[in-house]
């Protein structure tokens, strides 16, 4: 089998490092060779594979041995649960540095000291939050992740930073071979929130390829810095994970998103009742010249 | 006050009294000076062992960096091939940068363009500089390749150059077909050396990455020769005049020397010479291919081998005697071809000339710095004169030098001295030249501060410096000159011995003290 690169985006919190790292637990039980690698400055995109509290990132060890070339691959990859090989490219503290450069730096580190063996069937790259600048679309660039997976929720904010993702998307995938490969819908147990997540799939050209439900088991695994098919392999949460790592194993549906406008992802959030239906009457109104209804 | 009848440069203009006078008017009145005595003894200070050691301590500083950045070198590799254009995404003052320091050591024009990115690219991305700027290059330069590098800033902000290059094609604002290869080259990773690696590669994927089917080695019965970052003409003259006296058909990928070099006949050359493409799209189907500087050209190295599956032959830079004997030894085993007679009567003379020379250069002690495989060429061919290089420092030397030039000076006795420096810069040479005396050092330009500090410390002091490597400034047409083969390392040779002979005149002039041995014969 052919290697598959695929990059987890969504917004901040919505849980793309638990997600990836359960996915790839799934993935890794089934037999799959599977390397993560974090393009996060938090370094939190391993820690449940490894049992550790953060791994020693990329850009900590090359600013210890003074540049990155003084690495070797051995210094920076960790193998944890599964046989799951873990790189994270780590980044400055916050408000200083750019952590953008710190995950090509890392790609690049990864590509040259030849991390890509011929045995790995994944690497999944867990990005940051947003896209917020060129770096953070280094996994993305041709040649390496061609699919990418949005993890998103029923909340408004998580879906229009998916809608903004696939913006960017849209940008790499004209030029070059990367596809949107689908929606997670990580749920936040709002109302119709499958639905919801299926209808803006839809509108972004795309699939939700799984829907997983919230459980506590999740978070009874990770304060124990373990993933669940780990930690409780029979848990009917670890089955989630392991529908949605078959789902991507047999995806076929890469698609060039359609982005939607402001105005329809508003009209999406109002026919699901997410959004009031906006009163132009009231815009710019003082309390004292229209009141508030009771 | 300058004489229209009489003018003056700056010196001897400004030894003037009135001049002196107003300059010291400036230092006492404004400058907030500390004493002449405190400056001299500040200065005694940074020349002994006690500044020394703290020197070599230093941690998060570079002083008088011995190297250059990755687009400067991105820039050269571009210029070796036919009709092409540099190209650098990112900001215009590197580019200015590049060009004037070109200017400088070769003293001819240096045509490269930048897309001259500013605020709003940093923020916005550089994706519409890159459009404008390719389609404008053509349209004003008309060059049949464009050769895109970065700057820092385009880097940092982590522009895409495949992606911004193939948007330009894909909205028509150049041809689909237009050649336009492409590196990224970070002037904080590596130095110039890595800049033309990465170009280089750049080029050669660009044209032959996706057209091996029909690529066979050994197909056109040529070898390559990869001069890597190569700023001596003489150095691809005489790699093709070798080649050309054994009958080795062969192709130079990136050769500057036409551009680099252009007559001055009233017309202006924008272009000239070069490699062509036609020759890079040939190129895997060679015999094999040569890296002139193997230890400056990993990237190449490993596409060759990987894509075109050339076996590249692990030689060392053919400077020097035996180096240039393995050298061609390798070239006569792959090619078939014998080596001519007339290069067996070169190396004779060469011979003949370290014999003469040598009474003058035995035992004598030389400091220098450069390139990772010039100074272990250079240091190479030291030995080989019974010279000792006493320090060898090498600011973008990596470990691997380090280990491969100890292998080297370990196995002479000449090299039994020599300390190697990696990662240093020349405020450490600087300190090196101070407390280690050596007869000379070797190296760029930059070197004339060390001499001059040293002679301030006393005559006897002073280490003059000889001037091979790159940048030369304050000399004219040495980057003519060779270095490699025996025809270089007759010219390096005069270069050494002359100077061992120029500043031995210089100490035997005294009239009367030591005019002794101020003889007419040497």
């Amino acid at each position: 089998m052919a290697l598959r690169q695929c990059a987890i985006y969504g917004k901040g919190g919505i849980g793309k490092s638990t997600t990836t790292q359960n996915l790839v637990a799934a993935l890794a039980e089934s037999g799959k060779k599977v390397m993560i690698v974090g393009c996060d400055p938090k370094a939190d995109s391993t820690r449940l594979i490894l049992h550790s509290k953060a791994q020693n990132s990329v850009m900590e060890l090359a600013a210890e041995a003074g540049s990155v070339e003084d690495l070797e691959l051995e210094d920076v990859l960790s193998v944890g649960y599964g046989g799951i090989k873990c790189v994270e490219s780590g980044g400055p503290e916050p408000g200083v540095g750019c952590a953008g450069r710190g995950v090509i730096t890392a790609i690049n580190f990864l590509e040259e000291e030849g991390a890509y063996t011929d045995d790995l069937d994944f690497v999944f790259y867990d990005v940051l939050g947003d896209v917020v600048c060129g770096g953070f679309a280094m996994p993305i660039r041709e040649n390496k992740a061609q699919e990418i997976y949005i993890v998103c929720s029923g909340e408004m904010m998580a879906m229009y930073a998916a809608n903004n993702i696939a913006k960017g998307i849209v940008k790499y995938a004209n030029s070059g071979s990367v596809r949107l490969a689908g929606l997670i819908c990580n749920s936040r147990q709002t109302d119709r929130e499958d639905e919801l997540i299926e209808a803006l799939a839809r509108m972004l050209g795309t699939q939700m390829i799984h829907f997983i439900p919230r459980a506590n088991s999740v978070q009874h695994a990770e304060i124990r810095r373990m993933t669940v098919i780990e930690y409780d392999p029979t848990n009917p949460q670890a089955d989630e994970y392991r529908s949605l790592a078959k789902k991507i194993v047999e995806n076929k549906k890469f698609v060039i998103p359609t982005p939607i406008t402001m105005d329809e992802l508003e009209a999406l959030l109002m026919e699901f009742g997410i959004m009031e239906v906006e009163d132009a009457s009231i815009i710019g109104k003082k309390a004292a010249e229209v009141p508030v209804a009771a | 006050m300058q004489k229209v009848d009489d003018i003056k440069p700056c010196y001897p203009l400004f030894r003037q009294d009135e001049y002196k006078e107003s300059l010291s008017n400036k230092q006492d009145n404004f400058e907030e000076r500390h004493e002449a005595s405190k400056v001299q003894d500040t200065f005694t200070w940074t020349t002994t062992a006690e500044y020394r050691d703290l020197n070599f301590k230093r941690e998060a500083l570079t002083v008088n960096p011995a190297k250059a950045c990755q687009p400067l070198g991105a820039v050269l590799c571009a210029l070796g091939f036919e009709k092409t254009m540099p190209y650098v995404h990112g900001s215009q003052g590197c580019v200015a940068y590049f060009r004037t320091y070109f200017n400088r050591h070769f003293r001819e024009p240096v045509s490269c363009v930048s897309d001259s990115m500013t605020e709003d690219a940093a923020v916005f991305g550089g994706q519409k500089n890159m459009i404008d700027g390719l389609e404008n290059a053509i349209a004003l330069y008309k060059p049949e390749m464009i050769a895109v590098s970065t700057t820092c800033m385009a880097e940092v902000i982590g522009d895409d150059l495949n992606a911004f290059i193939l948007n330009t094609k894909k909205a028509g604002n150049i041809p689909n077909d237009f050649p336009t290869p492409y590196a990224h080259t970070p002037s904080f990773v590596g130095s110039h050396v890595t800049g033309w690696d990465n170009m280089f590669e750049g080029v050669m994927r660009y044209f032959t990455l996706n057209t091996m089917d029909d690529k066979t080695p050994g197909k056109n019965g040529k070898i390559n020769i990869v001069p890597g970052f190569e700023t001596y003409l003489g150095n691809y003259r005489v790699i093709h005049r070798m080649l050309d006296e054994m009958g080795v058909a062969h192709t130079m990928l990136s050769d500057p020397t036409e551009v680099l070099d252009t007559p001055a006949d009233g017309q202006y050359r924008m272009y000239a010479g070069g490699t062509t493409q036609a020759e890079v799209k040939d190129a895997p189907n060679a015999t094999n291919t040569f890296l002139l500087q193997p230890l400056q050209l990993d990237k190449t190295r490993k596409y060759v081998e990987g894509t075109w599956k050339h076996e590249v032959p692990k030689l060392n830079p053919p400077m020097g005697l035996e180096w240039t004997d393995e050298w061609l030894m390798k070239v006569a085993e792959v090619t078939g071809r014998e080596i001519p007679a007339s290069l067996l009567k070169e190396r004779g003379r060469l011979v003949d000339m370290i014999t003469d020379s040598h009474t003058w250069l035995h035992g004598k002690k030389f400091g220098l710095y450069g390139d990772p495989d010039f100074v272990m060429g250079m240091a190479k061919f030291l030995t080989e004169l019974g010279a000792e290089p006493t320090h060898i420092l090498c600011n973008n030397g990596s470990k691997k030098w380090d280990k491969a030039m100890r292998k080297v000076m370990d196995e002479t006795p000449y090299g039994q001295n020599a300390k190697l420096y990696p990662g240093a810069d020349l405020w450490h040479f600087r300190s090196l030249m101070f407390t280690e005396k050596p007869d000379f050092m070797i190296g760029n330009s930059y070197g004339k501060f060390i001499q001059r500090d040293t002679l301030h410390k006393g005559k006897e002091f002073e280490v003059p410096l000889i001037r091979i490597g790159f940048p030369i400034f304050d000399r004219h047409h040495l980057h003519r000159s060779t270095t490699l083969g025996y025809e270089g390392a007759m010219q390096v040779l005069t270069t050494l011995v002359n100077a061992v002979l120029e500043r031995l005149d210089e100490e035997t002039r005294g009239m009367g003290t030591t005019d002794y041995n101020h003889d007419l014969v040497r």
